[in-house]
């Protein structure tokens, strides 16, 4: 009863601020010298392990502020935990929007914890931008046209990864093994879309397991069981590093293709043990900085020297922190492209409107872009082979359009 | 058949996992009449602070015991600090606690340490065991370990001095206390027990699932499910539950439900059991004298 | 043993204090009191949505949709001394049958609290028949089995066409009939408001009548229950299923909030976010559920703040630990929770009056 008094006093105040917030001009949290930018995402929990990617976006805008701004405006960056749990989103989402009135979201992570507010913020013509999941469902600009999503959805993998089957196996036998939520099953959708009638006759033996399970070596010997010489291995980086020791210790040899959530060399590679992960394939769009194959490469020694200084405590092995910085320099284009407008219709404007924006570490070739009617900023992607030091890319850029 | 076979083992091997988390469960069960919830998150991290030791460059079989020491004080200190005050609250408001120990380890677990995955060396090579890659020589030798603190364990309750009182304290604590036994010790001793057995299991466990903060949360279930189905009041039956369960649920997921349905099958093998055997397939009958 | 709740856990053989004896005697002792405080609790809980922001009255609704599933675990565990870690799993079934109905059948939101209500009342029956047989420890086990799979149950392949899978469903929003006056939070505010006052009504009627005395009688002594004619079995698991109503319909009403259900929103930790509240709040104490909504809402986020306070981005995660020392600050500064320092206050103040 108290807590409730003590609410109420604290917000007739409030409530006489927020009499008028008209949209007329720039966005609510935009002066003329800053810009708010709200944030969710994992910091605890059970995906608390893409935390780092939030992490590594506010060290990015540490250092946008120091280097002045972007049009003379620094970034506010307030990012706020969800436990990968939809209802706290919704909460947390509602609170950045109207308590914190920022001027749009950017990078909230996850697929779940994303549909729960897809409606909402579309509702408040909030910009919902660059959501940190591989969903398709985030390119929807009729339905949805203040949502965007930023990296290759999983569909597009999984369609990779069905064609390349059909190319050089096309008799083979196939297993599949997937996270058993809209991650991994969208993988599958791909996989479907590409191979038609031939999933059924190809895949003998599909597997699931949960994020829960202490181990997959049941499924593993499972999968191998049903005789495929083609393994489909769509896993986060601890599941697949658990298959990829399981799969040597038992004897398994199949051609394995590993999703590009797990084709870290750091992640997943190292903890399974380097020499049993050779041969493994994948695809991938931004660089591994603990591939030599990038020791020298002049933009990740940019990231690198951008690590030390602005985020220390981060783990310069660890991949998700160039995705961060990868999808930070995004925005920044965004922002920088939107002028002085900063309204939230223009901000939408101009992230619809990339035009081949060369993006820092994304691997060679690779570039952002968007139109009115396409909401996919990214879709290039490029096929991989470990071979045992690097990961060696192969065949041409790939870019699947998604419909 | 080597199909079968290998479901077999590779659940032996998963159950190994479980008959270690069990045995701490049931330790904890004796000593404190209670479940501890934040248990697992406790021996992760202990094997974290092995882990670190390990990257200071200390030797595997050095910081096994050093950090089976820590981890034995650590519980200790746990039980006389944070629950010393509140021995006379309500058995839910400790509950509470458990719950509150759970996020201040994992929290800090993952704020010092960060959520990748770390590999943990196994103290065993790494080669076929009998000319057969059935079963990994790690797994084995967890087994083993698992088996030897069975048996230290029965031995220390049997017949040393402290372990008697332990049980007496447990058991009926107004006679212990009347026969000068320290009840309050005790219990901390307990805590200090359970907490070790937990950091043997984290590092056995470690190098099987990889160390990462949230390494423990669905082990726990399965550690319950052990503790259930071979009694509670069992230690050994507890490491037999353990086992049981890692077998059955991989011939299960292989044979009749898939893997889709795993936890259910945990699920239902608890309330399974506890129907039909309430005390476990090897606890003991407690008759309730009104 | 241990199911006994009340009992302190070193001194084994403590007479179990009884709560809800107390209560009913400062009941007695102070009836206006009583009365004044309920009735400027309800005007306060009336007015405040006109002076509040959206935002907040989404929170303060959403507080009493948690007070809500507080109350009903309190009626298993609190008065009929049954130890739930599975009431995540009764939300979540009630959520979804809203959003079913709403999604598939597009029912409006009201006509789906009672059937969520129903079918949660039959589901934790059903779970409470096998729980008979089983006591403290153990049924806190089985009920944590059935909150850990429950997600796994609600994503399952055959019948994903109803549940929507993985991807879970989405719902429209109810939106206000009188826009003019009331916007749609502040509509849902007070459409939960009323069902959160029928709630407390019926369980404050229930524990004080003679259900409630046999649910009582069966927490502090089943054998003499039993002997007295009780029985123990019916009463048993009709409090579960009435616990499993109660929460059924807080999670009908979340889905009607969030307007979206995931099998990833009622994990293990949103029970144990109930039991919090419950302890928290008061164990056997019906107001207590409104402090405990409140407390399991705020604190987390007072939490993150307290962690943001270092100023350093890598102490995010570390707002966990805070909520755990909060935890034990409370449970050390109320012990009896919430009620019991209320009435340790009510008491001394009375005496010195």
């Amino acid at each position: 009863m108290t807590k409730l008094r003590k609410i109420a006093i604290a917000t007739t105040t409030a409530a006489t601020f927020f009499a008028g917030t008209a949209m007329a001009g720039n966005a609510p949290g935009v002066t003329d010298t800053e810009i708010m930018i709200g944030n969710t995402t994992a910091y605890s929990g059970p995906a608390s392990v893409y935390g780092t990617i939030a992490k590594s976006i506010s060290a990015c805008w540490d250092w946008v502020n120091e280097t002045g701004g972007i049009n003379g405006r620094k970034i506010k960056w307030v990012s706020l935990d969800d436990a990968y749990s939809p209802p706290k989103t919704k909460e947390q989402i509602r609170k950045l929007v109207e308590r914190e009135k920022v001027a749009f979201t950017f990078q909230t992570l996850g697929t779940p914890t994303n549909s729960a507010v897809h409606k909402y913020m579309n509702k408040k013509k909030v910009p919902h931008l660059f959501v940190a999941t591989g969903a398709t469902k985030w390119g929807q600009p009729k339905t949805f046209p203040w949502t965007m999503g930023w990296q290759p959805n999983y569909q597009t993998v999984g369609a990779i990864f069905g064609n390349y089957i059909l190319q050089n196996y096309p008799n083979g036998k196939v297993a599949v093994m997937y996270q058993n939520d809209d991650y991994g099953k969208d993988y599958v959708i791909g996989m479907k879309r590409a191979m038609g009638d031939k999933y059924a006759m190809q895949v003998v033996k599909e597997e699931t397991y949960e994020v829960t399970d202490p181990t997959i070596d049941s499924q593993i010997v499972s999968l191998k069981n049903s005789g495929a010489d083609v393994f489909v291995n769509i896993s986060i980086p601890k599941f697949a590093a658990q298959a990829i020791k399981k799969m040597y210790a038992i004897g398994w040899k199949p051609a394995h293709l590993l999703n590009d959530v797990a084709a870290s060399i750091s992640s997943t590679y190292k903890p399974a043990g380097i020499e049993k992960a050779k041969g493994i394939i994948s695809v991938d769009f931004y660089k591994d900085p603990n591939d030599p194959e990038w020791k020298d490469d002049p933009d990740t020694n940019a990231w690198r020297a951008w690590m030390d200084k602005y985020y220390p405590g981060g783990d310069k092995a660890n991949k998700m922190n160039a995705y961060g910085y990868a999808v930070c320099h995004t925005m920044m284009a965004v922002l920088k492209n939107a002028g002085d407008d900063l309204s939230r219709e223009n901000i939408m404007k101009q992230a619809a409107s990339l035009h081949e924006v060369a993006i820092p570490m994304l691997l060679p070739g690779m570039y952002a872009d968007t139109s009115p009617t396409d909401f996919y900023p990214l879709e290039q992607m490029q096929m991989t082979r470990f071979d045992g030091t690097r990961s060696v890319r192969f065949g041409p850029l790939i870019s699947a359009e998604t419909e | 058949m080597e199909y079968f076979l290998q479901q077999t083992l590779s659940g032996l091997a998963n159950g190994a996992i479980y008959a270690c988390v069990a045995l701490a469960v049931v330790m904890i069960y004796q000593a404190i009449d209670h479940f501890n919830f934040a248990q697992g998150e406790m021996a992760m991290f202990s094997t974290f602070i092995a882990w670190q030791m390990m990257q200071w460059g200390m030797p595997f079989w050095l910081v096994f015991p050093v950090c089976v020491v820590i981890s034995f004080a650590g519980g200790v200190v746990i039980e006389r600090v944070i629950f010393g005050p509140i021995h006379n609250a309500p058995v839910l408001s400790h509950v509470i606690v458990f719950i509150a120990l759970f996020s201040i380890f994992n929290s800090l677990a993952g704020f010092i340490w960060e959520f990748t995955i770390k590999p943990f060396p196994s103290p065993f090579p790494e080669k076929d065991v009998l000319g057969t890659n059935l079963i990994a020589m790690h797994e084995l030798g967890m087994i083993g370990i698992t088996l030897v603190m069975l048996v230290m364990i029965y031995l220390f309750f049997r017949f040393t001095p402290i372990g008697l009182a332990m049980r007496a304290a447990a058991a009926n604590p107004v006679s212990a206390r009347l026969v000068g036994i320290s009840v309050k010790w005790m219990l901390s001793l307990g805590w200090g027990l359970a907490a070790a057995i937990g950091a043997v299991a984290g590092m056995l466990i470690a190098p099987m699932v990889y160390l990462e903060p949230n390494m423990m949360l669905g082990i726990l279930l399965y550690g319950f499910a052990g503790a259930v189905v071979g009694g509670l009041t069992s230690p050994g039956g507890a490491v037999a539950g353990g086992f049981l369960v890692g077998v059955a649920e991989n011939l299960a997921g292989a044979y009749v439900i898939g893997s889709e349905l795993k936890l259910t099958f945990a699920l239902v093998l608890i309330v399974g059991v506890l129907l039909l055997r309430p005390a476990g397939l090897f606890g003991r009958v407690v008759v309730n004298r009104v | 043993m241990v199911a006994d709740v009340n009992t302190s856990s070193a001194g084994r053989r403590a007479i179990p204090e009884n709560p809800a004896n107390n209560l009913a005697i400062a009941g007695i002792r102070l009836p206006v009191w009583n009365k004044i405080l309920i009735a400027i609790l309800l005007v306060v809980a009336v007015i405040a949505p006109f002076f509040l922001e959206d935002f907040d009255v989404f929170q303060m609704t959403y507080a009493l949709v948690f007070a809500m599933a507080i109350l009903g675990l309190n009626l298993l565990t609190g008065f009929n001394g049954q130890f739930s870690l599975g009431h995540s799993a009764f939300f979540g079934i009630g959520a979804y049958t809203t959003a079913m109905m709403m999604a598939h059948w597009e029912v409006a939101f009201y006509w789906t609290i009672i059937p969520a209500g129903i079918v949660c009342l039959v589901a934790g029956f059903l779970f409470g028949l096998p729980a008979l047989r089983l006591e403290g420890l153990y049924l806190a086990l089985a009920t944590f089995a059935l909150a850990t799979a429950m997600p796994q149950i609600l994503k399952y392949h055959a019948w994903e066409d109803l549940t929507g899978g993985v991807q879970g469903l989405d719902l429209d929003k109810p939106e206000s009939p009188f826009p003019d006056t009331l916007s749609d939070d502040q509509y849902l505010y007070f459409i939960v408001l009323v069902v959160a006052i029928i709630l407390f009504i019926c369980a404050w009627n229930l524990v004080r009548g003679r259900t409630g005395r046999a649910m009582i009688a069966i927490r502090d002594n089943p054998i003499a229950a039993q002997t007295m004619g009780v029985n123990n079995a019916v009463y048993k698991s009709l409090t579960f299923g009435v616990s499993a109503l109660y929460t059924g319909i807080a999670g009908s009403m979340s889905a009607i909030i969030i307007q979206f259900v995931a099998p990833d929103s009622f994990t293990f930790l949103l029970a144990v976010t109930f039991l919090v509240g419950l302890v928290v709040g008061g164990v056997a104490s019906i107001p207590g559920a409104i402090f405990g909504g409140f407390f399991v809402l705020l604190i987390p986020n007072i939490s993150e703040a307290v962690a943001d306070m270092t100023g350093r981005t890598d102490a995010k995660g570390l707002s966990w630990a805070v909520y755990g020392l909060f935890l034990i600050i409370t449970v050390y500064v109320m012990p009896s929770g919430a009620a019991g320092l209320v009435r340790l206050l009510v008491g001394k103040l009375a005496r010195r009056g």
